[in-house]
């Protein structure tokens, strides 16, 4: 074995160590002046010192900033602390397999095997002449050293342990004739329920044989609540109603009704499929990735985006990611760390981390990460919530899901498999607890963005070529979830020792059920195999025949010649008796705000805007590539230095058309405290202002839904949770928009202390609508002085669950509400007043209303502007200056319009509350007047935008 | 005469290639993808082509450090062909990834066998990814093909390891006089001495892009693929459209060069 060290030389500043500072003087930990970054690697082989030389200086250091050495004593002795971290056993290397390829390029063929690890110089202020233990340790704990796949290296360490081999014995699992007590555990175990647990039994007394442990597992991954969302599926008395499937009766019966043309493949793909243009298709899911994310935020985050975008490769015959899209919510991160939870991580450790794991997997794959959200509360501090969307585009002759054929043959195809997200789908379907960081390690995927990249070439060329008959993604529940429903219909051989391993010692279990990343099944034709097994050797992408479907319709798994699972698919795809459970819900009632109005109200709206959930994410949204694939045409960041908060992104995804993709999003948890009907009804026409505001219209938009949940075993969980599925129905139809996929996410709550933490209702509406003509486009920021300034939409006293509520320590109770025919009519005629150009700006109203949306109009286009709140429309009378600012009242926008089209604008918007309530301005101040025309904000746009952009300027 | 025939060079972890094949396309070329392995197989040659472009990506996850793997699979396995490539008269572009392997694999900034020794491209001051349009002025006296005509540019950088570095030992001004540079990242007045973000990576003497002595091998790190219509310009709703962005002059020049070579 050999060690190489490598580090930059003395005179070139390390930008990483330098983050790194930056991050622990933000714990307070002040002596650390500086640290260096040491790049460790190990190399299971015997070379000669010309080979280490070789190795060296033509592959690990640079020629120009680094220096290296081998085989000596470490660097680092004159430093005062030095601390070494190393990946843990069974954890993948994320660069071993790169360095292997690239030392054999070299012509050195004899690697066995290589590991990584960091080591970190620490430097000292020269007064304080010891960091105390403690310190390190806290900069160990919280920055450099995740448990969960690291540790810190000591003398005593083994770099390259053996791999445990495996010994087959098929293992049978007792329940014919076991006792009350062992089957009770054994139920435990599997996690299933007791009506699931006794139509287990039946079955296997019917076959007469107890069931081995493959077939347990394959029945709890199949029957988990990740796989099958039984609570949505389940029997539900909700009052006095008995709801028989709450997606069929809500989500999907609203679909159904609209029975929309261009509504392609819905709820029965991995994402859903509308028409783009009448030859090519887009398709569109949004995935959770919660509770791996809180153990590993890097690893989870990563894998979450990841796992999206294998829907989108395997929907229909496999779609093109083209946009990602991403919606967090973390808990605050200045969270004191003395309440922090024993066993959870900072929510400021656990954003840079899901940030970094996004942006790294999303912009190796090339995928422009273009739309999100981040929201803050300090529920989600040990149940933070990731979800991760991509659209895809296909032709729309391939958009259905294919069919395979008996005797086609079950291709694996990517990455190899191990150990990683064992239990996976159990696991995000439990609660978290203290412990879950230290027991749920196997449950971690690790992933490997290159190798996906490598997936996704190799099986666009392949679609092409026609070479499969079927495509699904290798998700949760691993081979056991994808095969099995595949087969579902047909049946299915499998051998499991055929499938390739990244190491030995797993068990035919293990292997049936790893959720390891970056893996698709196909179902081949036999007389297609050859060239697809050349073409993803050419691609230098793994692809194996592991079995062949049969026309059986059972389950069969072989080890080695031997049977070890031999389930009926329709008992294992139709037998889960269905999930009853009752539902309840009560309207909350919170403290009415009882704080007197503030007589300046530029403090408030300084305070608004420097909200964590309002302020600008531009910190973020740097680090994710927007630009790539060239389709940008709305980004992110808009205005005239390009930092303005956009309101939706738009894209263009051939080059050729001008016909564009508009992606939104809608969520806001806080109005759920109060009614989660009128908190889905908000996100849904939030998701929908944001299109109409950007210059699109209703014509042809779908909705994704995803809801995150407390445990909805509880009556009053579950009851809100069906208000919110409800409103889903209710809104879709009005606004003919249909939902055309959705996933649920339930039990994100978190034990702590003996309490049960359960995360805010949260619903996440995602919207893709289709842009006849991308020129029409429309940003909203300010463009010009002299420009009147529209509020369209009716303002009423709707501050309960708003961010300006909340900063004075209310909730309230007036929950914005939304009359979708009203709504939907105004937003009709804005998208027509725009496609006719009568629009220069335009910007939704949404956290923070009206004052924070004149702000960032204003501060985005460099603007100053005159607004007079005694102008603004009101649906009830409010005699509160600052309700009327900071309302947040839904179906509204502030629109710029030239003066000399204002009596165009008004005969267009006929029918529709709005008003002239100001004018753009060159002074770059932003002046508002109140109700009796004395000014309340008085305040330069600078002084605005730097309260916005202040607290993420990390 | 035929097309100028462009090959874009793929590898695992190439993800520009598709915005760069439409650009070379638009500007008149005939373009082929064509995977490394395609050419270390000699399935498909170098010879054919008049455009070498190796787009931008993270080429094997850009493992120990940016482009560095490719830029080795390149020299030992390709290193002739790339020689005789450019003795007869062949272009090399190579953007964001692709600037990066010119360097490390010694083509950049003068056509070597070993790996440059007097510059690299290194992790940005700020230690981070960033994805942001910048200002950039060209070099008159500059003799890149790629850019003749052009004064001024607004095209986007995304990358994490852009910083133009060269050895401390010999002094900054020695230092950048061994290079040619192209293209300098400046403020919207053209000046280029405006600091972050205007220079968004700490690149030494605001460098961008550089060629060689020829002007033929051209590497820059901003993204030309990406501003090649109006509607790209991030503040086009402003100032209304153009029908052609900035970048699409560079595809233009190359082929024309390329036709009347």
């Amino acid at each position: 074995m050999h060690r190489i060290e490598v580090r930059l030389k003395h005179d070139f500043p390390d930008a990483k160590g330098l983050g790194l500072v930056k991050d622990i003087h933000d714990l307070g930990i002040t002596a650390v002046t500086d640290i260096r970054v040491v790049d460790i690697y190990w190399l299971d082989a015997d070379l000669t010192s010309a080979e280490l030389e070789l190795i060296c200086r033509s592959l690990l250091a640079d020629p120009v900033t680094q220096e290296y050495q081998y085989d000596q004593d470490s660097w680092g002795g004159d430093a005062y602390h030095i601390v070494e971290v190393a990946y843990n056993a069974g954890v993948a290397d994320p660069v071993e397999a790169t360095i292997m390829k690239a030392v054999r390029d070299l012509g050195i063929e004899k690697a066995k095997a290589v590991r990584t690890a960091k080591r970190y110089l620490i430097e000292l202020k020269a007064d304080s002449y010891q960091l105390k233990a403690i310190s390190l340790e806290v900069i160990c704990n919280r920055l450099l050293v995740n448990p969960i796949i690291q540790h810190v290296v000591e003398q005593k360490s083994v770099i390259f342990p053996e791999n445990p081999q495996y010994r087959f014995k098929l293992e049978w699992v007792n329940i014919l004739k076991s006792t009350e007590e062992a089957l009770s555990k054994i139920k435990q175990q599997f996690g299933f329920s007791d009506d699931e647990f006794r139509a287990i039994i039946d079955y296997f007394h019917r076959r007469g044989q107890d069931p081995t442990d493959v077939e347990l597992e394959a029945l709890a991954q199949t029957w988990s609540e990740h796989c099958v969302h039984k609570t949505f599926k389940g029997r539900i008395k909700f009052g006095d109603i008995t709801v028989d499937n709450l997606l069929r009766s809500t989500i999907m019966k609203a679909t159904e009704e609209l029975n929309k043309p261009w509504c392609l493949s819905v709820f029965e793909d991995n994402a859903g499929v509308i028409d783009f243009d009448g030859f090519w298709a887009l398709c569109f899911k949004v995935e959770t990735h919660n509770h791996p994310s809180a153990v590993e935020p890097y690893g989870g985050a990563a894998t979450g985006i990841g796992g999206v975008v294998r829907d989108i490769m395997g929907t229909g015959l496999g779609a093109k990611p083209i946009v990602n899209t991403d919606v967090f919510c973390f808990g605050p991160p200045d969270f004191s760390y003395d309440r922090l939870p024993r066993g959870v991580l900072h929510p400021r450790r656990i954003f840079k981390g899901v940030r970094a794991g996004v942006a790294d997997y999303g912009n190796r794959l090339g995928i422009p990460t273009l739309n999100g959200a981040i929201l803050f509360d300090e529920r989600y501090v040990a149940n933070p919530l990731v979800f991760c969307g991509t659209v895809g585009l296909l032709p729309r002759k391939i958009s259905q899901r294919g069919q395979q054929s008996s005797g086609d043959l079950v291709v694996l195809a990517g990455g190899k498999t191990g150990r990683d997200g064992i239990h996976g789908v159990t696991f995000a379907s439990e609660q978290l607890t203290e412990e879950s960081t230290a027991v749920s390690y196997t449950s971690v995927q690790i992933g490997d963005p290159i190798v996906e990249k490598k997936l996704i070439d190799a099986l666009l060329q392949a679609r092409n070529r026609g070479l499969y008959s079927r495509i699904t993604d290798c998700g949760g529940g691993g081979l056991s979830s994808a095969v099995g429903e595949m087969a579902a219909e047909t049946g299915v051989h499998v051998y499991l020792d055929r499938v390739p391993l990244k190491y030995t010692g797993l068990s035919y279990t293990e292997i049936w059920i790893s959720e390891s990343q970056e893996r698709m099944v196909l179902a081949v034709p036999p007389n297609c195999v050859e060239e697809l097994l050349t073409l993803f050797a050419d691609n230098d992408v793994e692809a194996t025949v592991i079995g062949e479907f049969t026309n059986d319709r059972r389950l069969q798994l072989f080890y080695h010649e031997e049977l070890v699972c031999d389930l009926n698919m329709e008992f294992l795809h139709h037998g889960r008796p269905q999930l009853r459970a009752e539902a309840v819900w009560e309207k909350p009632g919170h403290d009415e705000p009882d704080f007197a109005p503030p007589q300046d109200l530029t403090k408030s709206l300084l305070q608004v805007l420097g909200a964590w959930n309002v302020c600008s994410k531009e910190w973020v949204i740097r680090q994710y590539d927007h630009e790539v694939q060239g389709g940008s045409v709305l980004k992110p960041l808009v205005g005239k230095n390009n930092d303005g908060p956009g309101d939706a992104a738009i894209i263009k995804p051939l080059p050729d058309s001008k016909m564009g993709v508009i992606v939104s999003n809608g969520i806001n948890a806080k109005y759920g405290e109060i009614d989660p009907y009128w908190m889905a009804a908000s996100a849904i026409d939030e998701s929908l202002r944001q299109i109409i505001a950007v210059g699109g219209n209703l014509k042809r938009v779908a909705l994704l839904d995803n809801f995150c949940w407390g445990n909805t075993s509880r009556p009053d969980m579950l009851g809100a949770l069906v208000r919110a599925a409800q409103a889903c129905h209710d809104m879709s139809v009005v606004y003919e928009t249909p939902f055309i996929s959705g996933k649920d996410s339930l039990n994100n709550e978190f034990q702590f202390e003996g309490k049960v933490i359960s995360v805010p209702h949260t619903l996440l509406i995602s919207a893709i609508g289709v842009m006849e003509d991308v020129s029409r486009a429309i940003s909203m920021d300010f463009k010009q002085a002299g420009d009147l300034i529209y509020l369209v939409g009716t303002t009423n006293n709707e501050l309960g669950g708003s961010e300006y509520f909340r900063l004075n320590g209310f909730i309230g109770n007036n929950v914005p509400e939304v009359n979708p025919h009203e709504a939907k009519e105004l937003l009709d005629k804005l998208s027509k007043a725009t496609e006719k150009g009568l629009v220069k700006a335009c910007h939704d109203l949404s956290e923070g209303g009206l004052g924070v949306a004149v702000a960032e109009m204003a501060f985005a286009g460099g603007l100053g502007v005159i607004v007079h709140l005694k102008s603004v429309p009101l649906g009830e009378p409010i005699d509160r200056e600052d309700f009327i600012l900071f309302s947040e009242s839904n179906a509204r926008f502030l629109v710029e319009v030239a003066p000399e089209n204002g009596v165009e604008f008004e005969k267009m918007m006929a029918g529709i509350e709005l008003a002239a309530i100001g004018q753009v301005t060159d002074a770059e101040t932003l002046e508002i007047y109140g109700l009796n025309s004395r000014k309340v904000v008085d305040t330069s746009i600078q002084k605005l935008k730097d309260a916005w952009q202040r607290p993420i300027r990390w | 005469m035929g097309k100028v025939r462009t090959l874009i060079l793929l590898a695992p972890g190439t993800n520009c290639d598709v915005e760069t094949e439409v650009a070379f396309q638009q500007a008149g070329a005939e373009v082929s993808p064509v995977h490394i392995g395609e050419l270390i197989r000699r399935e498909k040659r170098l010879s054919d082509y008049h455009i070498m472009v190796i787009p931008g990506g993270f080429t094997y996850g850009d493992d120990i450090s940016a482009g560095k793997v490719l830029a080795n699979e390149l020299r030992l396995k390709l290193g002739e062909d790339i020689e005789r490539f450019v003795e007869k008269g062949g272009l090399i572009l190579g953007i964001c990834n692709g600037f990066q392997v010119l360097v490390k694999a010694g083509i950049l900034p003068e056509l070597s066998n070993t790996a440059s020794s007097s510059l690299t491209l290194s992790v940005n001051d700020s230690g981070r990814f960033e994805c942001r349009w910048v200002y950039l002025s060209v070099n008159p006296e500059s003799p890149c093909v790629f850019t003749k005509g052009i004064a001024h540019m607004y095209l986007p950088v995304a990358h994490g390891e852009g910083k133009v570095v060269v050895p401390r030992d010999i002094g900054l001004a020695r230092g950048l006089s061994h290079l040619n540079a192209v293209l300098y990242y400046s403020d919207e007045h053209g000046n280029t001495n405006a600091g972050y973000p205007y220079n968004p990576n700490g690149s030494v003497g605001n460098i961008a892009g550089i060629c060689d002595s020829s002007g033929r091998i051209f590497g820059l790190m901003p993204h030309p693929e990406r501003h090649i219509r109006g509607t790209q310009h991030p503040q086009w709703t402003r100032r209304g459209a153009e029908d052609y962005g900035d970048g699409f002059q560079v595809f233009l020049n190359a082929v024309e060069w390329a036709i009347r070579a």
